[in-house]
């Protein structure tokens, strides 16, 4: 026989939790590759998380030229689900913690 | 093909029978490998019972699987391996899905083409994976010739490679209306 897990005692108190992710967020990172084209990775940032054309460039440009660009940043459930979007798009992305 | 045009709201080309052969046979091959990586999973009886999959939690050993499918984190594996687990199933799903668009909308022997935006997207998606795949085997680089010598038996591929590249380019202007 067996009890319900008591969730109660396994929440985290919300506040607590939002503080600490608006310290320390995760970040979802694109890196650059030598096949992407620069206008598809462009219409993938536009597509996926609603940048302008100017904003998407931009970040765009940052991936080539430094290579790498932070393109969407907040909770670890929100960020693995960018990255995970990213993969399917097939951009080389990945996910840290903000330092 | 002379590349994509908007036409009465769809996205439109015109492929010869070989253009149209040699991208299914790629968008094929690329589907394939897909699949097998989905049929080496365990056979999961948990899995079966609650409809829930979980993917591999490590990433796969053949290197054009694993730039199709990269880790999440750069070096906390343990991470990587969990997410991997959660997210892989439904990639694979999606890159299928996509590969499927162009085998339903691509004639075999070749002919118009004709695209909702929907599913020009999905061509975009199922052509980078194909360029990923190809590049990832031809070990491109960012200054990558135009030709190599003739004597590099990289060269034939090189030449597909190129005319994927603009496949897509082309497809994106026509889509993204520039």
């Amino acid at each position: 026989m067996t009890t319900p897990v008591e969730l109660e005692q396994t929440q985290v108190d919300p506040a607590v939790n939002e503080v600490e992710s608006q310290d320390r967020p995760w970040l979802s990172i694109v890196w650059n590759d030598p096949v992407n084209l620069m206008s598809y990775v462009t219409y993938v940032f536009q597509k996926l998380f609603g940048y302008s054309r100017d904003e998407a460039t931009k970040l765009m440009l940052d991936v080539h030229h430094k290579g790498r660009a932070v393109v969407t940043q907040g909770s670890r459930d929100k960020v693995e689900i960018d990255v995970a979007k990213l993969h399917g798009a097939g951009l080389w992305a990945t996910m840290q913690r903000d330092v | 093909m002379n590349g994509w045009r908007r036409r009465g709201g769809l996205l439109v080309a015109h492929l010869s029978e070989r253009e149209a052969g040699l991208l299914r046979g790629m968008v094929g091959q690329v589907r394939e490998m897909l699949e097998a990586r989905v049929a080496a999973l365990p056979r999961d009886e948990l899995a079966e019972l609650t409809g829930i999959t979980a993917g591999p939690t490590t990433p796969p050993a053949d290197r054009v699987l694993a730039r199709l499918l990269p880790d999440f984190h750069r070096e906390d594996a343990t991470l990587s391996g969990g997410l991997r687990a959660l997210h892989e199933p439904e990639l694979l799903a999606v890159k299928d899905g996509v590969a499927a668009v162009v085998l339903e909308t691509c004639p075999a022997r070749g002919g118009r083409i004709r695209l909702t935006d929907e599913q020009a997207q999905a061509w975009l998606s199922a052509l980078n994976d194909v360029r990923l795949a190809l590049g990832t085997v031809l070990e491109v680089t960012e200054d990558m010739p135009d030709e190599l010598p003739a004597d590099d038996p990289r060269a034939p591929h090189l030449v597909v490679y190129h005319w994927l590249t603009w496949v897509q380019e082309s497809l994106i202007q026509a889509l993204a209306g520039t």
